[in-house]
């Protein structure tokens, strides 16, 4: 009980408590400000906005995302594994950090412009997200059909089924619950993305995310951005509901194998394989290529200026880039290691809590999850105002609320790993002289260390990510962090500060990158929702 | 002959699965090709069904070459050891692919697997889920899957491995008498000398990818030629006469009141039911023989062989 009691609180008040407020506050709103606000057609523009471009990026992510999945799951090739962890860096990139890219994209290649304008267009919007996305696909729907026995396949060859028939009759309907579950989840991330769209899609474009965010920081506009919230909120958990019917729905027991991928033995083969891997590769590489090319371009020719420039003030920011990358690492590791706290005794209650405990500490320690980025940073900043919660001017504020969002990944990956171990460990523990708090830390976390080492990787990586709420809390010139750094520096037009965006976002994407690597070889099987 | 295989071999990498097999079958034949797992015989009915490439040798079909005819052409049927049941579609829409993949028309198809459930055994299940059947009834819906389109070619895969000991053999009795009354040409493969001996026409033996041994059931029993072969049929005992080595069948060992040929120690004695099986430590061998009588371990016994029963093993080199 006392283990739960922290986690608890904490997720209580730093949680619970600001979306309570803004709830408050939306509801509380009068009814005819609020009919007036949810009927007028800008809002309805933006929700449709929302919606329909959620769905096409949704599409797009899916059908970028079909040869690799393909490959993956039917053949073997040197570099599988390999193939299989790369496709996974732009998933962990910072939202920040793929809009950038996207942008030194329309640079390099003239797109923001001319007849092939992408900028400013839902275009440049999509191909993020689908960017972003494809790993969701190749992960969920490659990862379930790779174990897939292809004897009904087979079996529906020999009926006189042609292979795309055998494909859309016997393979497709098998892959159904795991393709579901990718739509879902690629949905809900386009549908609640912000950096993306604020950054990319210009002033003409507004998901409801984004104008959250402008009404409440732009115009002040608390009451207005507090009923955009509740209908985003609204959204997420409707989204969420249909995804575990959906899920519910699903046919069950299919026949599974360790590795259903063979070697390409003819000719047609290879070329078919080696088509698909170049094909992802260059959907893959070349955005992000681009960010490392244009990170280096300065002045007609390249060289490391745009870095050595990092160190100066520039007009724009309140302090210097490398200020920034500081206080970046400082909560990035401040909110690791909250995580490591929170998340860890979370996660032994959760496991070790009679069944009601478990239960309530189990979706509480998920809700923040389905909560949106900009809705959880703008309740932080309406309701921690007074007496001892008087957070907004302490720099603490930006560390918690990062961890929130961290939490519920190292839950998710540590909770099944505790789960998993066997009773008679801890039997035996006790058996030979160990107090149950000696159990837990002889058994539980030395079994789930590396599972809780790779959900605070993790959470180190969504820190120093971190937007959404950031752009929030974190509004002090002096806490100044790198996504919020690249944002204005992106915002704003001129070579020398496009080139310190593009720099510093290569800067975070390394980083990012190195540290989920390490998470993954520890512990491939956490890190949340792949 | 309908189904003639020449020189076939199958790689997998280096390994090679089937090598250089060559034999015909008739129509109206069964053919069963036995061995123990990993000798290639599964590989063979693959390649046959077109699931597999072939590096080198020919499949003809009726005098066509259909080597690189892709599986869905060919018309040949496939029945798998477990099943390979569509799991999300019922009983009906299972043994219905076939007709539906054909382009038979609605009414016809209706009428074609309810005749197919009566023929199986399984009248009124069309509707059910696949899931909740037993192991025999996933079988018999497989059996009728692959009869559906009428394929002029059966290939059964282990079709009774996963099945108890009672019902395998209740299954193999009816897939021996479904396969005489539809004169159904097919090709069965199994690790079971049982199973193929009481079905087949014909008998294929294979070990480590060769064909080592083709022929009528009895015939093959009697010849096994060598020893490998020999072995495999559990024809244990292995004599050299006159320079040459006979395999000896464990019917033509008898035991002698006295003056045997052989003279060896019981090793085991186990109760069969109608006799009792003896292994027999003869020399450096072990032999076995059935008896009527229970006889302890360890006891000295005499044995005479049946000169008629003796088969030539001609040397592989």
């Amino acid at each position: 009980m006392t283990l739960a009691a922290v986690p608890a609180t904490f997720v209580a008040v730093f949680f619970a408590y600001p979306v309570g407020t803004l709830l408050a506050r939306g509801i509380g709103l009068d009814a005819d400000r609020l009919l007036d606000v949810m009927t007028g057609s800008r809002f309805l523009k933006v929700i449709w906005f929302t919606t329909w471009q959620a769905a096409l990026s949704t599409l797009l992510a899916g059908t970028l995302a079909v040869p690799l999945t393909w490959a993956i799951a039917n053949r073997q090739f040197a570099g599988r594994r390999l193939a299989r962890g790369l496709v996974t860096v732009p998933f962990v990139l910072p939202t920040v950090v793929v809009a950038g890219a996207f942008i030194g994209l329309m640079d390099r290649f003239g797109l923001d412009q001319g007849t092939i304008r992408l900028r400013h267009t839902v275009w440049a919007i999509l191909l993020a997200h689908a960017f972003f996305n494809i790993a969701v696909f190749v992960r969920s729907v490659g990862g379930f059909w790779m174990q897939l026995d292809r004897r009904p396949e087979e079996a529906a060859r020999t009926l006189g089924a042609s292979p795309w028939q055998a494909f859309r009759e016997v393979t497709l309907p098998r892959l159904q619950s795991s393709i579901v579950a990718a739509i879902s989840v690629v949905f809900l991330f386009s549908f609640t993305s912000f950096a993306v769209i604020l950054l990319l899609g210009g002033p003409r474009r507004s998901s409801i995310e984004t104008e959250i965010y402008r009404y409440a920081v732009t115009r002040s506009d608390i009451s207005t951005a507090a009923a955009l919230s509740i209908v985003q909120m609204v959204a997420v958990v409707s989204l969420v509901v249909v995804n575990g019917w959906l899920q519910r729905r699903a046919t069950g027991s299919q026949g599974l194998v360790a590795d259903r991928a063979v070697p390409a033995q003819t000719r047609g083969q290879r070329t078919r394989l080696a088509a698909a891997l170049a094909c992802t590769a260059l959907v893959l590489g070349l955005p992000l290529a681009v960010l490392v090319e244009r990170s280096l371009a300065s002045g007609g020719g390249y060289s490391f200026a745009n870095y050595q420039a990092l160190g100066e003030r520039v007009r724009l920011l309140p302090i210097s880039a490398t200020d920034a990358l500081v206080n970046s690492m400082t909560f990035a590791v401040v909110a690791a290691g909250i995580a490591l706290v929170v998340g860890g005794m979370a996660s032994l209650a959760i496991v070790h809590g009679t069944r009601s405990v478990s239960r309530v500490l189990d979706l509480g320690m998920l809700l923040p999850l389905g909560t949106s980025a900009v809705t959880l940073g703008f309740g932080v900043l309406i309701s921690l105002d007074r007496g001892v919660l008087d957070l907004r001017s302490s720099w603490w504020i930006v560390p918690i609320t990062q961890s929130l969002i961290a939490i519920p990944f190292v839950v998710r990956g540590v909770v099944p790993v505790l789960r998993a171990i066997d009773p008679t460990l801890r039997e035996a523990a006790a058996t030979l002289g160990a107090a149950p708090a000696r159990v837990r830390r002889e058994i539980d976390l030395r079994i789930g260390a590396r599972a809780l080492a790779t959900g605070v990787g993790f959470a180190f990586a969504i820190s120093l990510g971190e937007f959404g709420a950031t752009s929030f809390v974190g509004r002090r010139s002096d806490l100044l962090t790198v996504p919020l750094a690249i944002q204005r520096l992106l915002s704003t037009p001129g070579d020398l500060l496009r080139g310190q965006a593009m720099a510093l976002s290569v800067i975070l994407m390394l980083v990012t990158t190195v540290v989920v690597f390490i998470g993954d070889r520890l512990h491939p099987k956490a890190g949340g929702l792949l | 002959m309908t189904l003639s295989i020449q020189s076939l071999t199958v790689r997998y990498g280096d390994k090679t699965a089937v090598d250089d097999v060559t034999l015909d079958i008739a129509v109206g034949d069964v053919l069963a090709l036995v061995g123990p797992s990993g000798c290639g015989k599964s590989t063979l009915l693959r390649t046959i069904a077109g699931l597999v490439e072939p590096a080198q040798g020919r499949v003809v079909w009726q005098g066509r070459d259909i080597t690189s005819v892709p599986t869905h052409q060919r018309g040949i049927g496939l029945m798998f050891q477990d099943h390979a049941l569509f799991t999300h579609r019922n009983v009906a829409d299972n043994i219905d692919f076939g007709l539906k993949m054909g382009g038979v028309d609605a009414g016809t198809r209706d009428t074609r697997v309810e005749e197919l459930l009566v023929l199986v055994g399984l009248e009124g299940f069309g509707p059910r889920s696949v899931e909740g059947l037993s192991g025999g009834e996933a079988q018999r819906v497989a059996l009728a899957r692959a009869l559906a389109p009428e394929p002029e070619l059966l290939l059964l895969d282990e079709p009774l491995a996963s099945l108890d000991r009672g019902r395998r053999i209740e299954l193999n009795v009816e897939l021996a008498r479904l396969l005489r009354e539809l004169e159904q040409t097919a090709v069965y493969v199994t690790h079971d000398q049982d199973e193929a001996f009481s079905l087949a026409d014909v008998v294929g033996v294979m070990h480590q990818g060769e064909l080592l041994r083709l022929g009528e059931p009895a015939q093959v029993w009697r010849d096994p030629q060598s020893e490998v072969v020999a072995r495999f049929l559990g024809h244990e005992a292995i004599i050299e006469m006159d320079g040459h080595r006979f395999a000896v069948r464990p019917d033509a060992i008898v035991l002698a009141d006295s003056e045997g040929d052989y003279r060896g120690v019981v090793r085991a004695c186990a109760f069969q039911g109608d006799r009792y099986e003896l292994l027999v430590d003869v020399n450096d061998q072990t032999w076995r023989l059935f008896h009527d009588d229970a006889l302890s371990p360890g006891a000295p016994v005499q044995l005479m062989l049946d000169p008629t029963k003796l088969a030539l093993l001609v040397s592989r080199t």
